[in-house]
This record gives C-alpha cells, structure tokens and sequence, in this order.
C-alpha cells in the first residue's frame, strides 16, 4: 500500500472541519466535569454517613467503568428505559458531555479535595474565630488558597480529556475522527486521513502540555518567591 | 437572660457586675481521654486572666471551647448571659447551631500560636475582610479602622504587604489587629508567643500589655511567660490535670502558694526550662 498525497491534502480540508467540535465538545466536558467535580467534593463532605458511603460508591463505580461504556449506556440504554426514557433522550452532544463530562467529574473532584485538605486547619479556626458564615468561609477563605495549586492538575485533566473526546464519535459525534472514517470508508483507505486525526492532535496536545508546564513552574516559583523573601528577611532580622 | 438584663442597669455597683464568662463543671474528653475534669471558672469584664500549667493540662482547651472551636462534653458555658453550647426553645433545650454560636462568638475574637494570617491577602485585607463581610461595616470606615489598628501595632509601614514577607512577631501583631478591629468584648491568646523566636518574644508582649492598659476588654492568656503573666494578669489559674489546681492574684499564686504541683511546676520554669515543655 502507498502513501497517497493527493489524498492526504484532500482530506486535510475536511478533517479539519471536525476541530471546531472536537474543541467544543471539549470545552463543554470540561466545564461539566469542573461544575460537577465540585458537586461531588461538596456532597463528599456531608457528615453523615450512609451519604458519604453512596457518594464514594458512586464515584468509585463511575471511575472504574470505561467511559466508552457509559457513553453507549447514556446513548443507546437510557432512552429505552419505562417510562423516564423519553426525558432522557439527548442528542450525541449533550451525551458526550454528560458521559464524558461525570467520568471526569470524580478525576477533578479529587483535584479539589487534595487542594481543599492542603489548606492548613488553622485557617478554619481563624475564619471561624473572626465569625465568618460557612460561605464566606468558603469563598473568601478557603477556596482562594485551595484551587490556584491545582491549576496546573486540572490542566493535565484537560489535555487527557480532550484526547478522549474522540470517543464521542462512536456515538454519532461528528468531530475530526468522525469524518477522517467517514472519508476512509468513501476511498477504501484510511491511512491518510486518520494520520491526519493523529496529527492535529499532535499540533494542539504538545504546545498545551508545554503551556501547562510553564504554568506549573510559575505557581511554583511564585511559592518559591515569597518563601525566598520570608527568609532573606528573616536573615535580616536574625543578622 | 433576664437576669443578665437587671445586672447592666445595676453595672455600676461594682460588686454586683456579672461575669462576662461562667464555665459551669465543663467536662471535655478527646475520646478516652478526659482533658478537662469539671471546670469552674468566672471571668469579669475587664479581667485578665492568665492561665498557666504543664502542657497538656487543659488550658487550650478551655479557650478553645470559649472560641466555639472544641464542644465541651458536659457542662455549661455562659457568655454575657447566653449559654455558648445550648439553646432553648419551647423550654427544651438543644444542642447549639451555627446560628446561635455566631450570635454568642461575635463578641470574642482570638490570637493563635501558629498566627493563622490568611496568606492570599494582604495584611490590610486580612484586617479589613471580616469587618466588611461579617459585620457589614462599608468598606472606607472599615479600611480607616484596620490602618489605626495596624498602626498602633507598629506596622503602619506594610499595610501592603502579605503574611509570608513578615517576620514571625510582624505576623503575631498583624494578628492582633485583626482580631481587635472586630472590637471583641473578650480577647483569647494562646501561647501567642510560644512559636516566636525568643528575639521577638518582647514586641509581641508589648503591644498585649498596651491592649491590657488600655483595658476594659476582658482578656485571657494561655501562656509560659511567668514573668509577663504576673505583670499584667489580675488573676493567674493554674491547671493541672484536667482541673484548676489554684487560682488568686499574681502574688498569691506565684509566690504564697503551698500547692505542691504548682510548686514542681514553678520550679522547673526558674530553672530555665521554660521552653520545653512546649
């Protein structure tokens, strides 16, 4: 078999019209998956104890089911269902997003919680001590010190995210594997166009795992930062 | 309550001025362990009190359930009249919520041993942050309180610097400020300058005594300074084993006492271990 260029340039063109889909349906997992991430760290909390033990099962059976598998199950068997399947018929976005969107949803929420316990106890006590509601704890407090550290986590999140997306063109998303198939199947040769899929992947999954590891080494340095000043001070103090 | 009421209309009889804060036999175990055995203790307004004992005796403990961050196990405690851990209603009474303890820990505010500043925010904003959200005060009244505050401890120079580029006693004044800005009726220290290097021991001391001058904020100390304690407490309690071993006036209790445990536990300060048991 050989490399044809001719096709090779054809489907260019055409491949390339998946990206914007591919980007979008992305970007709208991720944001489900950040929404909901957050949901189940909140829910995690609760006190109580049956709640707690349905919520980590639940997590815990989502994260070991393929995300393959949920998608079919959201597309193909939940509209089946009695009675409720009618109202839980979606289109192959929506699908993706949910499907794709809560399997990520337990990887983050993690993210959150390691970032929520790094925040030292102390700073429960003196928001408490300075009377502060439980939201305001939150919001003033707690989260702005818990979520700048895991920017960079949840960036990795992402970039492994998107290159699962493709998995939405089994179910009738139509993004750049999608229509690299839909091309094959019409020249009987799927060499060009897939390598095409691999490509574009390539062009945006590197320089954004480059960008994130910038990103990492800035929230690094900027701790780094304020300890060099703390102790250059305290060597002042002390000198 | 009622009581507590026809108390403040007779407040300038000075014998018959209530106790800001009353612990009523409070009981507090940390699972098998019982750390406090049935604590009684009064505390007026105005009153400095120190507390002083051996490393787990209890003495955080007792401010730290004040502070509404421990729930004692048994016992009462009355702030201003209101009681911290319980409520009442339709002459039942419960356990309290959030509700009714940040009604009570609004007028006590609290220094920590480890600071506790809020690291994202500069050291204006970790004073002005709680009286603009939790007293709603606006937001230039607010910024004009915590500058006076902050520069009556001395760092009117840094308004705009954050926690990590302070030395440790720059950071315990800071957090004096903050507490005091929120004008407490009562003020918690604990072991404020337990975590300090010893050079820094005096400026944080010296702005406690200028908050104890100033006075009529009821004030209770968790501390090792014998020396500091005897300088500005009214009243020093010794803890020892879960219970109040003595209590009186500085003199009473640093000198006079014939209580053998307070004896064993002075005399291992004078000989200069001071630091270790913390």
């Amino acid at each position: 078999m050989n490399w044809r260029w001719d096709l090779f340039f054809e489907a260019i063109p055409i491949v390339s019209k998946g990206l914007y889909m591919l980007i979008g349906l992305t970007f709208s997992c991720f944001a489900f998956a950040l929404i909901f991430g957050f949901v189940w760290t909140l829910l995690k909390r609760i006190p109580i104890k049956p709640i707690n033990w349905i919520v980590t099962w639940t997590m815990e059976f989502i994260r070991s089911t393929p995300p393959l598998i949920q998608l079919f199950f959201i597309f193909y068997a939940l509209p089946t269902l009695p009675y409720i399947g009618e109202t839980l018929t979606f289109s192959p976005f929506i699908c993706g997003t949910i499907g794709l969107g809560l399997h990520f949803s337990t990887y983050i929420s993690e993210v959150y919680r390691s970032g929520i316990e790094s925040v030292d106890n102390g700073q429960w006590e003196a928001a408490k001590a300075l009377n502060f509601s439980t939201a305001q704890k939150w919001t003033k407090v707690i989260l702005p010190q818990a979520l700048p550290p895991t920017i960079p986590m949840l960036g990795n999140y992402f970039i492994i995210l998107f290159k699962e997306v493709p998995l939405a063109a089994t179910i009738g998303v139509v993004e750049i594997l999608h229509l690299a198939n839909t091309f094959g199947s019409q020249h009987f040769r799927y060499l060009e166009s897939l390598t095409i899929v691999a490509l574009l992947f390539l062009i945006i999954s590197y320089p954004s795992a480059i960008l994130i590891r910038k990103l990492e080494e800035k929230m690094n340095r900027r701790f780094d930062k304020k300890e060099v000043i703390q102790e250059s001070k305290g060597a002042v103090m002390n000198g | 309550m009622d009581s507590s009421i026809s108390v403040k209309e007779n407040s300038q009889k000075r014998n018959a001025i209530e106790p800001i804060v009353k612990y009523r036999d409070v009981h507090k175990s940390f699972g098998e362990l019982e750390v406090l055995k049935g604590i009684n203790l009064d505390i007026m307004p105005s009153e400095k009190v120190a507390l002083i004992g051996p490393s787990g005796s209890g003495k955080t403990t007792i401010i730290r359930m004040l502070m509404t961050l421990e729930e004692p196990t048994l016992g009462d405690i009355i702030v201003d009249g209101r009681n911290l851990w319980k409520m009442e209603k339709d002459s039942k009474v419960f356990r309290a919520n959030e509700k009714h303890l940040r009604s009570v820990r609004g007028d006590i505010g609290m220094v920590f041993q480890h600071f506790n500043l809020f690291p994202h925010m500069t050291i204006l904003e970790n004073c002005m942050s709680a009286p603009i959200h939790v007293k709603k005060i606006d937001k230039q009244t607010a910024k004009k309180r915590s500058i006076e505050m902050l520069e009556k401890v001395g760092l009117g120079d840094k308004l705009d610097n954050y926690p990590s580029q302070l030395s440790g006693g720059q950071k315990q004044r800071v957090a004096m400020a903050r507490a005091l800005v929120m004008r407490p009726k009562i003020m918690l220290f604990d072991e404020v300058t337990s975590a300090l290097d010893p050079e820094l021991v005096g400026e944080v001391l010296e702005v406690i005594r200028d908050i104890a001058n100033k006075g009529d904020m009821a004030m209770v100390l968790v501390t090792h300074e014998m020396d500091f304690a005897q300088e500005i407490a009214d009243r020093i309690v010794f803890l020892d084993n879960g219970i109040i071993a003595e209590q009186g006036t500085p003199t009473e209790v640093l000198e006079s006492s014939n209580n053998e445990r307070l004896q064993s536990f002075l005399h291992r300060f004078r000989n200069g271990n001071s630091f270790s048991s913390s």
